[in-house]
């Protein structure tokens, strides 16, 4: 008895006492707010120190461009190789007529996918043809190929490496985590400072965001080969070379499928924050009409973007599932696949040829255009009027119920005092070491002078992930305990999670105009998917011996979400939050594109206006630092208390003994 | 001062003369250490092995396991050595240090008097494609290839031509009875019939030694007996020499020529199936083997007595390597105890009720005898 109690009550202490640590914190950093406010702020100032040392620096490259070496030798060819390449796909599409490359996209659907894909694919390049943005599309197109091809050509061989050695992916991990978390906007303008603007500027900035997924999905290809599977290839005399080849690669060709899928799906997120360095397309456009508040244009090229993603996703999706069947039924008619590939060649060669010599031109019929902006604009002015008192309502609720009080505390507070804050906040849910990165961030964040923006930023981030979770893990749990609701959720969720960012700014722009209220709804939408989807899945995952274990002892169906099912969950959860705080960061920052000023705004005028460039870069850096900040407090607290099975473990060699001496 | 030396328990190894009669495998003092422990050990002592206490010690100061604790003995040729032990007790581990697909810590294994752990890597494939093959417990077929092309694959890796290696891999299909098949994934095959590959893939190198880990673990109780007869089968055509693990006693019994017992990495007890059920080395075997009905696995060796003059001569006689359990029917049939008798030569009687006895599991360890 004295045992169980000594082995039990140390943990209850100490679980208590982690919620009384943070309440106990907040209780004291209220107080100390009250005491000091005022003191220590640190408002912003568009001359800053820091931001003049920055434009300093532009100078100095912009003066040393063409005589530094390092530019001259390894920069400059870098970005001739890139822009040549441009050149060269660019000068390709355009010399296949708009028919011969509708011809060519649905025959690789006929070919490789079904004949309904083709349609579907003849059908979305059509209509992106008669929305009147078949030259951007083709724009947009080049910089995707261009940044895809070189995303695969360095991201397949590295994810092999890493699949294969465990110290290579150690080292990679840690670089792929950074690329991931650090927000696109942050690293456009040194780009731009080193490769000034142009196409090898947006392809580098499209394959630092793209890469990532292509390695990280190719290692895991590599390592879900069963491990008995090589060790059979190896107890059989396999070389390396051998076990890769006949082995890994062929048994991860679907996964390498989905990384290539992926990647593409991740160069097209990007292309509007591409068109912030002037990246033709699709992007462009889409900028041109939100500075101009035109939605219907912008919701136009959002819907070719969409019809794009959709059919770049259709074709290639194919390479990661299963191949098609040697015999293949068009209705009722059976066509082997040989026959049906044939003619899918043919289809492309006619499509090629026909276009050329009917010298249909390279852009699409102007005569054909059909414009859907004009009524677009008129239904979102006759919503804005109508809803005008409920959106209102809804947006100043937030506002001063939420937003204002937090930004307050935040920015009136000695800066000092929300530094220790956080450090104690990382300290208390998960360990020394992240209290000491979060103090570091927020120390150069102040040394950056970017202050009283990134507490306003942070502010927008903290609103919309409250809001993110809660809304995640009511729909998430719901999912979890019912199917028809799953059922609804699931493709809303994958169709969600295909789509480009910056698509949710549209809806919350047209409801909420350009305000930093618009950047908080369009990250809740955006976020709010992958967070229901994790908390789903680990709510699943709950062992249902466990479930039905609490349900013979007689829970409740509150009980069992509260004591079973959420505890249980409690890694889901913490990764989802982990999730949800990257996503929304990213989105809040894009929300300074419609208006929702701080940090994200000072990054978007940074790159139009040249006396901005300081504080842009500075207020990138803040943002990276931001992000980092926010994933030390969110990340790693899964790892710090595992729960472990022990009655697996137990007797399963015995218990199997048996078993066959019964048989 | 004069000593008695205990007769060793396996013959010592033949070093260098893969003489007739010599060990096929033969395994010396094999450790195999995981973890930090193991680098601190191989660097401060090069290639000869610390003693077990210095092993041990390290692992406790630096961390990790032993996974393999000083590990001997000899596999003769063609016979079914089985190595048995319940999860965690290092079996799994010593067969892969066999062809080093894990790379021992320390000691010697030799094949027909080759050093295996002086090979390079180059010789050691060698070895792999042509004189060792292996089957898994998880079968580790290749899920993008037909049964024929998984047959095939080892003679593949070492550059049979195509022609070569398909007629090869069908006559493999025929031996473990999966015409048919030849066209099918693995996906589309049941767990048996995938043993039946993994089977098939180990045999068409035509390999001296077969080492088969746990391979029916994984398969219901009646595929597994069938698999079981299959391999009594094949070794009985073909046979090969053979490493086998299981954590099956009643498998091990079954199947093996010698069994080895193992416990946390350490041999408890090399023996034939009749010995470890007769005479357990300890308590742990002891109760392994306490559910073993003696009368499957004993001979009429373990439970005779002496002759003497009193006994009537003219009772059922039988060989004395035979099971107690076939001789019921003939004892039930008569009340005068059973002679048994040795290269026609009378060497000792059993009684009927220590027959019936046995069968019904009363005879305890004093009634079974050492054979003389």
């Amino acid at each position: 008895m004295t045992d169980i109690a000594a082995t039990v009550q140390p943990r209850f202490a100490l679980s208590l006492g982690r919620v009384g640590q943070l309440l106990a914190l907040g209780v004291l950093f209220l107080i100390a707010f009250v005491v000091l406010q005022g003191n220590g702020t640190l408002p912003h100032k568009d001359d800053s120190q820091v931001f003049l040392t920055l434009n300093g620096v532009r100078d100095w490259v912009d003066a040393n461009r063409s005589t530094n070496p390092v530019f001259v030798y390894v920069l400059g060819p870098i970005r001739a190789a890139i822009d040549g390449l441009d050149g060269i796909v660019t000068s390709l599409l355009s010399q296949a007529s708009w028919i011969g490359l509708l011809a060519v996209a649905g025959a690789l659907a006929l070919a490789f996918v079904s004949w309904r894909t083709a349609l579907l694919v003849i059908g979305s390049l059509l209509a992106i043809g008669l929305l009147g943005l078949w030259t951007e599309t083709l724009q947009t197109l080049v910089l995707i190929a261009n940044s895809v091809a070189l995303s695969l050509l360095i991201g397949i061989p590295l994810g092999i490496l890493a699949g294969r050695n465990d110290r290579f992916l150690a080292f990679i991990t840690p670089i792929l985590d950074f690329m991931q978390i650090m927000p696109t906007f942050a690293y456009l303008a040194p780009l731009t400072l080193i490769f000034l603007i142009g196409p090898a500027s947006a392809v580098i900035a499209t394959l630092i965001y793209a890469m990532p997924p292509a390695i990280r999905i190719t290692s895991l290809g590599i390592r879900g080969v069963p491990v008995q599977t090589v060790e059979a290839a190896e107890s059989l005399g396999a070389t390396d070379g051998q076990v890769l080849r006949k082995v890994q690669l062929p048994i991860a060709r679907r996964t390498i499928g989905l990384a290539v899928n992926q990647t593409i799906m991740m160069a097209l997120s990007i292309i509007v924050i591409a068109a912030l360095i002037n990246a033709p397309g699709l992007g462009e456009s889409i900028i041109v009409a939100i500075e101009k508040l035109k939605f219907g244009a912008a919701v136009t090229a959002g819907i070719a973007i969409v019809l794009l993603a959709m059919v770049l996703d259709r074709i290639t999706a194919s390479a990661s599932g299963a191949g098609l069947p040697a015999v293949i039924a068009i209705g009722p008619l059976r066509v082997p696949r040989r026959t049906l590939r044939i003619i899918a060649l043919a289809i492309a060669v006619v499509g090629l040829l026909g276009g050329a010599l009917a010298s249909a031109g390279s852009s699409f019929p102007a005569a054909w255009h059909v414009s859907i902006a004009k009524p677009l604009d008129d239904a979102v002015r006759w919503v804005e009027l109508t809803f005008a008192g409920l959106t209102d309502a809804l947006k100043n609720g937030v506002s001063a119920g939420l937003l204002d009080p937090i930004q307050t505390v935040l920015t009136t507070s000695p800066w000092w005092l929300v530094i220790a804050a956080a450090a104690g906040i990382a300290a208390i849910v998960n360990s020394t070491r992240a209290a000491v990165v979060v103090a570091v961030a927020l120390v150069l964040i102040v040394l950056l002078q970017v202050w009283e923006h990134a507490m306003q930023t942070l502010t927008m981030v903290i609103v919309s992930v409250v809001l993110t979770m809660a809304i995640g893990i009511v729909l998430g749990v719901w999912a979890a305990r019912n199917r028809v609701v799953s059922a609804v959720l699931r493709p809303i969720n994958d169709a969600a999670q295909t789509l480009p960012s910056f698509v949710y700014l549209l809806p919350a722009l047209a409801l909420f105009g350009p305000t930093r209220f618009t950047a908080i709804l369009a990250a809740v939408i955006y976020s709010v998917p992958a967070v229901v989807r994790l908390v789903e899945d680990g709510v699943r995952g709950v062992s249902p011996t466990v479930i039905e274990a609490a349900t013979a002892a007689g829970a409740s169906r509150l009980q069992m979400i509260r004591k079973v099912q959420l505890p249980m969950a409690r890694r889901s959860l913490l990764v989802a939050t982990n999730q949800g705080v990257v996503l929304v960061l990213a989105m809040v920052v894009l929300g300074g594109l419609v208006g929702a000023q701080a940090l994200g705004f000072d990054v978007v005028s940074g790159f139009s206006q040249r006396n901005f460039f300081g504080r842009g870069v500075a207020a990138a850096i803040g943002i990276v630092l931001l992000g980092v900040m926010l994933d030390r407090i969110t990340q790693g607290t899964g790892q710090r208390r595992s729960v472990r099975g022990v009655v697996g473990r137990l007797g399963v060699g015995l218990n199997s003994n048996r078993a066959s001496r019964e048989a | 001062m004069t000593t008695v030396a205990a007769p060793p328990a396996t013959r010592p190894a033949g070093k260098g003369s893969p003489a007739a009669g010599g060990p096929t495998i033969s395994v010396r003092g094999l450790w195999k250490v995981f973890g930090p422990a193991e680098q601190r050990l191989t660097r401060r002592a090069g290639s000869a092995a610390p003693s077990a206490d210095q092993i041990e010690a390290a692992v406790r100061d630096h961390g990790g396991t032993v996974a393999v604790g000083d590990v001997s003995f000899d596999v003769r040729p063609g016979e079914v050595f089985v190595v048995m032990g319940l999860s965690g007790s290092g079996k799994s581990t010593l067969v892969r240090c066999l062809t080093r697909l894990i790379e021992p810590t320390f000691g010697e294994i030799d094949l027909d008097g080759e050093n295996i752990r002086k090979a390079s890597q180059e010789r050691l494939r060698e070895l792999r494609r042509r004189r060792f093959s292996m089957v898994f417990q998880n079968f580790g077929l290749l899920p993008h290839r037909r049964v024929l092309e998984n047959i095939a694959f080892g003679l593949e890796l070492r550059g049979e031509s195509k022609a070569t290696r398909l007629t090869r891999a069908d006559e493999m299909l025929g031996l473990v009875g999966l015409d048919g098949m030849a066209e099918r994934y693995p996906d589309e095959l049941s767990g048996g019939q995938q043993q039946r590959v993994g089977l098939a893939r180990a045999l068409a190198g035509d390999p001296e030694v077969m080492l088969l880990d746990e391979p029916f673990s994984a398969l219901d109780p009646l595929i597994r007996r069938d698999m079981q007869n299959e391999v009594i089968r094949l070794h009985h055509d073909l046979r090969k020499t053979m490493v086998f693990i299981t954590h099956d006693l009643a498998e091990a019994l079954k199947l093996g020529d010698h069994v080895m017992i193992m416990r946390a990495g350490k041999i408890v007890q090399i023996g034939r199936p009749e010995e470890l059920v007769a005479r357990p080395a300890d308590e742990y075997v002891e109760d392994f083997v306490r559910d073993i009905p003696k009368s499957h696995v004993l001979t009429l060796r373990w439970v005779m007595r002496p002759a003497n003059a009193n006994d009537p001569v003219d009772g059922p006689v039988f060989p004395v390597d035979t099971i107690i359990r076939m001789v019921i029917h003939a004892a039930a049939a008569t009340d005068k105890p059973i002679r048994v008798i040795e290269d026609g030569q009378l060497v000792g009687v059993v009684d009927r009720a220590h027959i019936l006895e046995t069968v019904a599991g009363q005879g305890n360890d004093a009634e079974v005898g050492p054979p003389t």
